[in-house]
């Protein structure tokens, strides 16, 4: 045994522990402290903004008033059509993996790459469909913005049906197979029913995921200054607005990028609440 | 329908001869087959959904090898070891966003990692539990709020900031330390290096947290229980029982965290500075790939350049595909140990 007094060792391994459990407060106070300094911020910066001219007005022009009015419609257009393309394969591709596949070979692979594009840069994204979408049509499109969305859409959704038809228990199955009804059926009207309140928060959280993206739509949607609704053009989104007006020089474009920013934090935070809420505790994956 | 089809549906009625009107059972039979042929339908349908998804996947490697090949044919290996970006020449390197991408990461790690570790030390440890949800919820927010809210709030308020007092702080202290000086050199631009990488640090924390709480929370209460039991202090329990028993899940979330940190754009984009040159000081401004494509690609002019900005998306996606990958193949090991 080395020199030191008992006595001594143990005030050491005290004095280290009360400092390991400082730390881990301190540690938590700071992450705390962050979210709380981002929101204030946001709300301190967007607030002030925020009136009915920026639901109902179009992006000015450097130097004169104006609100966020097509971008906002731009994002809704966007994300409804990311949510049309990506919803349907995300449940399928999960119903598959969940339901028929659950052990074969395809269904292990699927489920990894589907993690690798669950967490891919978005930006990558982008450059694909600019290759494949905006580049072969020859100009950026509302379209390709909607499929680029839709690529985040899919590993979401496909990750969160597999999980919640997973829970769905067997007998519920076993059951609907013992009354003669065939497996598709089985599987929609049973299984989908059972396990809807988590897809569904599935469907919440990939909203809440593209409804800030910005990296994908840099090169596919491009931006619109112009009310737009045609999807063959570019089109506006809050987003890529916010990116564009907070690095310019101009005091009104800064600001609007403020509120546009706090609409969407407020957007995002309350669907990823919403979304929380629909899951009963303990179920989540 | 032929009567040899209709046999094949399983239909004792008409097997047993038992008197039942033909009609009733040959539109049994007929529902019947429309049932077979929606389920073959329906399990095709899933399928080819799943097989979809892995098609995703090829079509962005392919289409990005395609599009980066003018440029690797044009400057071949040496794409990823030049320095210069030289648009106006049409003369393109990779290497001073990669060196960007891997040290704001590598800042971003160093400092998510200790906090974000410590977080799941007090939710697991110390938190009372009525608190461990609403916290560790308010965590995972974090993770909710959209990168380009960090890129804005990022420029306006917390650069200033940085400018005025942690950078010629660490200019004042470290930068006249031998050795480490020439880290801490130069002006205080407020953007930089060091705010990138502190930014990213902020939004990977979440990561780091949530995975390394759920597999600090799979721990088995008996060997937490047992070395309280020969005395440990809370901290002796978390650094010898706990770590070591999730070292493989942790390690997971980490690299994880990395994969997002690597290919993170927006929150990198408005406070790096855009500087196509390699510094050794960390508070200087520079860029990463991600950076680069979304300042540039729509005003590329000219296939090279275009080709250029292609590859170094291809670069990017292979590091964060090697690293989730692991992080992936990390987590399912102890999955399969905890499941």
């Amino acid at each position: 045994m080395s020199g030191k007094p008992v006595t001594a060792r143990y005030t050491s391994r005290r004095h280290r522990n009360t400092v390991a459990r400082a730390l881990a407060f301190a540690a938590t106070a700071l992450g705390l402290g962050w979210l709380a300094l981002i929101l204030g911020s946001l709300l301190w910066q967007g607030f002030s903004g925020l009136s009915l001219r920026v639901f109902t007005q179009m992006t000015p022009p450097p130097g004169s008033s104006g609100g966020l009015l097509n971008p906002i419609v731009g994002s809704l257009i966007l994300t409804a059509l990311a949510v049309a393309i990506g919803t349907p394969v995300g449940i399928l591709a999960g119903t598959y993996l969940a339901e028929y596949g659950r052990h074969d070979r395809l269904s292990s692979v699927v489920r990894f790459i589907n993690d690798i594009l669950l967490s891919a840069p978005s930006i990558v994204v982008g450059l694909f469909i600019y290759e494949i979408m905006v580049a072969p049509m020859g100009h950026f499109s509302g379209w390709a913005g909607g499929v680029a969305l839709a690529m985040l859409v899919i590993p979401v959704v496909v990750r969160t049906t597999e999980d919640m038809l997973t829970l769905v228990p067997n007998a519920l199955r076993e059951a609907a197979t013992s009354i003669g009804l065939p497996r598709s059926l089985t599987i929609t009207r049973i299984c989908y029913r059972a396990a809807r309140a988590g897809m569904v928060t599935g469907v919440l959280l990939a909203v809440a995921r593209i409804s800030g993206e910005t990296a994908p739509l840099l090169f596919t949607s491009l931006n619109n200054q112009f009310w737009s609704p045609n999807l063959n053009a570019p089109m506006a989104s809050l987003p890529v607005v916010i990116f564009q007006f907070a690095l310019s020089p101009y005091k009104d474009w800064q600001s609007l990028a403020w509120t546009g920013a706090l609409i969407i934090t407020l957007a995002v935070l309350a669907l990823s609440i919403t979304a929380r809420a629909l899951v009963p505790s303990g179920k989540q994956s | 329908m032929d009567p040899a089809r209709r046999r094949s549906v399983v239909d004792v009625a008409l097997q047993e001869g038992v008197a039942v009107s033909v009609e009733g059972a040959v539109a049994r039979a007929k529902v019947l087959d429309r049932l077979r042929l929606g389920d073959a339908a329906f399990r095709q349908v899933t399928r080819a959904a799943a097989v979809g998804v892995l098609l995703l996947l090829s079509g962005v490697i392919i289409s990005l090898v395609a599009g980066s090949l003018p440029a690797f044919r044009t400057f071949g290996f040496g794409f990823l070891v030049s320095e210069r970006w030289n648009p106006v020449t049409d003369n393109f390197g990779a290497l001073p966003a990669i060196y960007g991408t891997v040290l704001t990461s590598a800042i971003a790690m160093l400092i998510a990692v200790p906090v974000g570790l410590m977080i799941a030390f007090f939710l697991t440890e110390l938190c009372p539990p009525w608190l461990r949800r609403p916290i560790g919820i308010a965590i995972e927010l974090l993770a909710g709020v959209p990168s380009i809210i960090y890129g804005i709030w990022g420029l306006f308020i917390f650069a200033p900031v940085l400018q005025e007092t942690l950078q010629p702080f660490l200019i004042k202290t470290l930068g006249n330390v031998p050795l480490i000086a020439p880290l801490f050199a130069g002006p205080p631009y407020g953007i930089g290096m060091l705010t990138a990488g502190l930014i990213l640090a902020i939004m990977v924390l979440p990561f780091v947290t949530s995975i390394s709480r759920d597999v600090f929370e799979a721990v088995p209460p008996v060997l937490k229980e047992a070395a309280y039991g020969v005395g440990c202090t809370t901290w002796e329990v978390v650094r010898y029982v706990v770590l070591p028993y999730a070292r493989v899940g942790v390690i997971g979330g980490v690299m994880l965290g990395l994969g997002r940190a690597l290919g993170e754009t927006m929150a990198v984009t408005f406070v790096i500075g855009n500087a196509h040159r390699i510094s050794a000081s960390i508070l200087a401004p520079g860029t990463t790939i991600s950076a680069t494509i979304a300042n540039e690609f729509t005003e590329a002019v000219g296939d090279l350049y275009t080709s250029s900005l292609i590859a170094l998306g291809l670069i990017l996606f292979v590091i964060t595909f090697i690293v989730l990958a692991a992080a992936r193949y990390m987590l399912m090991r102890i999955e399969r140990r905890i499941g």
